[in-house]
């Protein structure tokens, strides 16, 4: 078990630092707020790595470092977790945070099929201890124009699909989330045609960018971030990464995908961060929560690396 | 009286910006750096929504005052129908004021884009720019050199706009159609009740021939 639950009644220095930080989280970001925090008595190498400071109550052990972080600057973690597309929830984003709270995210399983030479069912326990958990501090970039910069926890999806053993006809790999309106409210209208389904190409799902992430900001993931498995895919539009992932398929064809049903003329199955595609409406600029002024947007949200994977390929027509 | 009223009228409408406004300059407003921690982790989706919010709620409570006049035996309303109309371009100019400039800071080519390719912002500003002639021509003086006949038909405009407002909302978001069709459904409330209105005055009017214009014009 990866996840070590603090009960100690007594407040750790990491906790009243978390809650400092959310007390003064812009004044952290414009750096006047140093003060603040270095008055808790951290030493200077918190400063210097603040997604180990603002954690939530439990705290993931041996997490590891990885090249592949941005090194900008964090954005807090009240704003990450309650400012949430989580439609399963409701449509509003300070919602979820209020209607995740008591969401079961143990036990639960993620059921592996399609093109494998056996179905298999996973618990999610067995599924974390796969790989080492590396901190993967990624920008994100929501359709709707906004961007959060987040330290997530997890490894690379091909951790798990290595594992799975998918066929050699397995082309796509289709993600499910839960159905579940008893605890889900926003299950039980009809916004989105449930359960949520995600996909991506192989190659794409194997990319090493590609995270399957069970943690944020040191600790577990957040109910309303998507616990207790979601995807990561920082190159692409946040709806690409499902969140509270039960069923993982192989497949020969290019799933189905909620947003792309829901309208296919502004999501389509890549949907890549491109300033230059403007489906559902300008996508050159982004708001960063917490800076006033729009920052252009970046070509594939910056991770140039990916750029390969559709090397002849009209990403107007294929958005 | 009418003028005390009047003024309340006018401090109760300046509520929802004021609550903006404290909520973005928050308890210490000299503190550039708290500047938005008040609306919440995207200050600029919370004005942008809120003012949109308000302009299509100020347009549907002038659109309500014909009707409230008739139902509740109260033609005095009708002082401050040209307010509350004012106050929906007023918040109208904000709404579009904060696209211009917390959205877009002004970026011209892009906002072209937008209006151009968008359709609904197309739409919307279409809604906000029908509303130009009617908040300058809202004086007596206009009403005067208009005619009231002429004046009333370019007031007319007013149904258009709030349509126009609606349908922009509605193509904005991306799946959730239940808050534009709320305020969908009150403002084919508010229309339908003026065509069944014209349908029984026309229908007075061939029977018995009388004079229609006086009921029209306390009409709209």
């Amino acid at each position: 078990m990866l996840i070590k639950s603090s009960h100690s009644d007594d407040a750790r220095s990491s906790e009243i630092t978390a809650r400092d930080m959310y007390l003064n989280r812009r004044k952290f970001l414009a750096g006047v707020g140093l003060s603040a925090v270095a008055a808790t008595g951290l030493g200077a190498k918190e400063l210097l790595s603040p997604s180990n400071m603002a954690h939530a109550a439990d705290q993931i052990a041996g997490l590891q470092k990885s090249p592949l972080s941005t090194t900008e600057n964090i954005t807090p973690m009240n704003d990450v977790t309650h400012y949430n597309n989580y439609y399963e929830f409701s449509t509003e984003k300070e919602e979820p945070a209020k209607l995740a709270k008591n969401f079961k995210t143990r036990p639960w399983t993620v059921a592996i099929d399609g093109a494998v030479p056996k179905k298999l069912k996973w618990d999610i326990d067995t599924l974390l201890k796969f790989a080492p958990p590396e901190e993967r501090i990624y920008r994100h970039r929501c359709v709707e124009g906004w961007s959060i910069v987040v330290p997530w926890i997890g490894f690379s999806l091909s951790e798990v699909i290595k594992r799975a053993q998918p066929l050699g006809k397995a082309k796509f790999v289709e993600f499910t989330s839960i159905h579940d309106p008893g605890q889900m409210p926003g299950q039980r209208q009809q916004i989105l045609d449930w359960p949520y389904t995600e996909g991506l190409r192989m190659d794409e799902a194997m990319h090493p960018l590609t995270l399957l992430c069970f943690g944020m900001y040191g600790g577990s993931l957040a109910n309303q971030d998507g616990a207790p498995l979601r995807l990561i895919v920082p190159w692409k539009y946040g709806f690409k990464s499902a969140k509270a992932i039960v069923k993982i398929s192989f497949t020969d064809k290019q799933p189905n995908t909620t947003w792309n049903e829901a309208n296919p003329h502004d999501f389509g199955f890549y949907s890549n961060v491109n300033p230059n595609v403007d489906r559902y409406h300008s996508q050159a600029h982004e708001h960063r929560l917490g800076e006033f002024r729009p920052r252009p947007t970046l070509m594939f949200n910056g991770y140039d690396q990916v750029a390969g994977l559709y090397s002849g390929m009209d990403l107007a027509k294929n958005y | 009286m009418i003028r005390t009223i009047k003024v309340v009228v006018f401090m109760v409408c300046l509520v929802p910006l004021g609550l903006l406004a404290w909520r973005f300059f928050g308890a210490h407003p000299t503190d550039m750096t708290n500047w938005g921690v008040g609306l919440g982790a995207n200050p600029v989706e919370a004005l942008e929504h809120g003012t949109g919010d308000w302009t299509l709620r100020f347009l549907l409570i002038t659109l309500a005052i014909t009707p409230l006049r008739k139902l509740l035996r109260l033609p005095s309303l009708i002082k401050f129908r040209r307010m509350l109309g004012l106050f929906a371009f007023f918040y109208g100019c904000l709404h579009f004021t904060t696209y211009l400039w917390v959205d877009k800071f002004f970026n011209v080519h892009e906002i072209l884009a937008d209006i151009v390719k968008r359709k609904y912002i197309t739409v919307g500003f279409t809604a906000f720019v029908l509303l130009v002639p009617l908040a300058v021509t809202s004086t007596a003086g206009w009403i005067r050199r208009l005619g009231g006949k002429r004046w009333q038909a370019l007031h007319r405009l007013i149904y258009v706009s709030a349509i126009a407002g609606v349908i922009h909302y509605l193509w904005l978001v991306k799946a959730d159609i239940h808050k534009p069709l709320e305020y969908g459904a009150i403002l084919a409330a508010l229309l339908a009740y003026r065509v069944v209105m014209w349908q029984r005055q026309s229908s007075a009017a061939r029977s018995a021939a009388v004079p229609t214009l006086p009921r029209k014009i306390a009409l709209q």
